[in-house]
């Protein structure tokens, strides 16, 4: 059931362009699906006048909390960035669809990520390796800043690095790693810009492989009413926020 | 106790004077996590048209001061697959469930009118004929006096339960255009729809809007719809339903004051999806500190 509650911030982390933000409910947890995502509202600022839409990068049920990793990229995420300890966030949560289990319990799966796109692949990671999976993970940046929270994700899975100047890891995209070469993969996740998510979709269909994505749309409402955050697919114009955020690349028209 | 009802002409008796404005609750369904749907007067659904609409391409929002553009472009799916699919899944709630009706031309707002006086439990129609985002999406229609008389007068020989009329702000004189609406058989009038806007993103140098120009809504319009709503309520002898960045009980109570007797509420809903609960009993609360024993009594009591 979605829900609008107030989490509270018990931990923070911050890098130049990002922020790790655990928030504590006092509630118990909606049962949350990797790949959903929270409205979070920023303040009622003229210029941030609507919520703003963030990934959920970890989930704990015991705890009651939620971690977000937030990119400063405007007003309002700048704004969220610099919520304090013991300062409150206002969440509607959780919405959309999330990313879906592999039946096969051997199946090969790989959760590529990039930029702050990096951020659902981990509790996706975790969720699919408490399944008994063996996730792999390829992460992308434009360089090591854009790759936080690392050692989070070696406990989880095998981690391949690209990065746009070599500073870290292979040199170049994420689908130039020779980790492709290397390993065969039955299953695709991804999360990213534009352009990294088409590649990666590209590189899905070229190898036949099963292949989701989780859509960025600038969206008002985040529940399916407004019609704003749109992708046009096989289907016609879909709402990201409720026939998404996740999406089998199948479904697109790109 | 205060008495919450507001009585409309033909029938058409709210709970409360709280609605929701078309396009910012879709169906009800996507807030019944948050509220009890029960608890509000009315449900405005989605723009509904004769045939499925595909609606604009993306981007169709942009986030500007204190509010939003959109430019949806009435994607629905057509009033047929409302009334198959739509309609049995909300027709039991317990509020006034009114279908919002766009159309482009005479004889589609016609045929939708006509589909939907046929079902039972919705009780109005809203006449969309100031969609900004399509064109001939009714603002054609609604930016006339001649325009509302031909549609309005039209809808109204085939539709005989309440019709309210909603107008479009993007005239000379809004009055004018509600007077027109009454004098054709409109049983109310709602104002204001959102008002013809622009943005820019100057990097790029390219509108953010695939339609260019799109709706202006959110707490930015209220001033204008305020005053609308004050000059149709001054000018017209049938109810006046206002809506325009209404986010707040205070908000609501302006507009009752200024002559509204119900009021829809738009995209506050984007904001609090509890907003519209908050705002009728904010309203009762008003009424109790001011020992006013009807909410309708609010109606045009403004002092001036």
């Amino acid at each position: 059931m979605k829900k609008i509650t107030d989490f509270r911030l018990i931990e923070k982390k911050e890098w130049a362009k990002s922020t790790y933000l655990l928030l504590q409910s006092d509630e118990p947890l909606e049962d949350i699906k990797a790949g959903q995502f929270v409205q979070v509202k920023v303040d009622d600022a003229a210029n941030t006048y609507l919520r703003r839409p963030i990934s959920i990068h970890d989930v704990d049920y015991q705890n009651r909390t939620i971690t977000l990793l937030v990119q400063r990229v405007g007003e309002g995420t700048n704004k969220i960035s610099d919520t304090e300890i013991n300062d409150t966030l206002n969440i509607i949560y959780p919405l959309g669809n999330g990313f879906t289990m592999p039946e096969d319990k051997d199946a090969k799966v790989v959760l590529v990520g990039g930029g702050i796109g990096i951020a659902p692949m981990y509790y996706l990671g975790k969720v699919l390796k408490e399944k008994g999976l063996e996730p792999v993970f390829v992460l992308g940046g434009r360089s090591k800043e854009d790759l936080i929270m690392l050692d989070k994700f070696s406990s989880v899975g095998e981690v391949y690095i690209t990065t746009n100047d070599g500073s870290l890891g292979e040199q170049g995209f994420v689908t130039q790693h020779s980790v492709w070469k290397e390993k065969k993969f039955d299953m695709i996740y991804t999360c990213g810009p534009k352009p990294m998510m088409m590649a990666v979709a590209n590189l899905a269909r070229e190898n036949d492989i099963c292949c989701e994505v989780s859509l960025e749309n600038l969206m008002a409402c985040g529940l399916g009413a407004c019609l704003c955050c749109v992708e046009n697919t096989i289907e016609g114009h879909v709402c990201v926020c409720k026939e998404g955020p996740v999406m089998n690349i199948n479904k697109l028209l790109w | 106790m205060v008495n919450e009802t507001i009585q409309l002409n033909k029938g058409l008796t709210l709970k409360n004077p709280v609605m929701t404005a078309s396009g910012t609750f879709g169906y009800g369904e996507e807030y019944s996590d948050f509220i009890d749907l029960s608890q509000i007067g009315g449900i405005l659904v989605k723009g509904t048209t004769l045939n499925h609409r595909e609606g604009n391409p993306y981007p169709r929002m942009a986030e500007t001061p204190s509010g939003m553009l959109n430019a949806v472009g009435l994607q629905n799916k057509g009033i047929d697959h409302f009334v198959e699919t739509i309609y049995p899944r909300i027709k039991d709630i317990d509020t006034n469930i009114i279908v919002n009706v766009s159309g482009s031309t005479i004889e589609d707002y016609c045929a939708v009118a006509e589909k939907v006086n046929a079902l039972e439990n919705i009780p109005a129609i809203e006449l969309n004929v100031s969609c900004p985002n399509v064109k001939q999406g009714g603002m054609a229609f609604g930016v006339t006096t001649s325009g509302i008389e031909q549609v309005v007068s039209a809808v109204r020989k085939v539709y005989d339960k309440h019709l309210i009329v909603k107008l479009s702000p993007n005239v000379t004189s809004i009055a004018d255009l509600a007077l027109a609406a009454e004098a054709s058989g409109a049983d109310s009038v709602s104002l204001i729809n959102t008002l013809l806007g622009m943005a820019i993103d100057a990097e790029k140098r390219r509108p953010k809007l695939s339609t260019i120009t799109g709706g202006l809504s959110g707490a930015c319009v209220k001033p204008i719809a305020l005053r609308m709503v004050w000059q149709v309520a001054k000018a017209v002898k049938i109810p006046v339903i206002g809506l325009g960045g209404i986010s707040s009980a205070t908000d609501a109570i302006e507009f009752l004051l200024a002559g509204a007797s119900a009021i829809e509420i738009g995209t506050a809903n984007f904001i609090d999806p509890a907003i519209t609960v908050k705002v009728a009993k904010g309203i009762v609360e008003y009424c109790e500190r001011h020992g006013i024993k009807n909410v309708s009594d609010l109606t045009g009591a403004l002092e001036v």
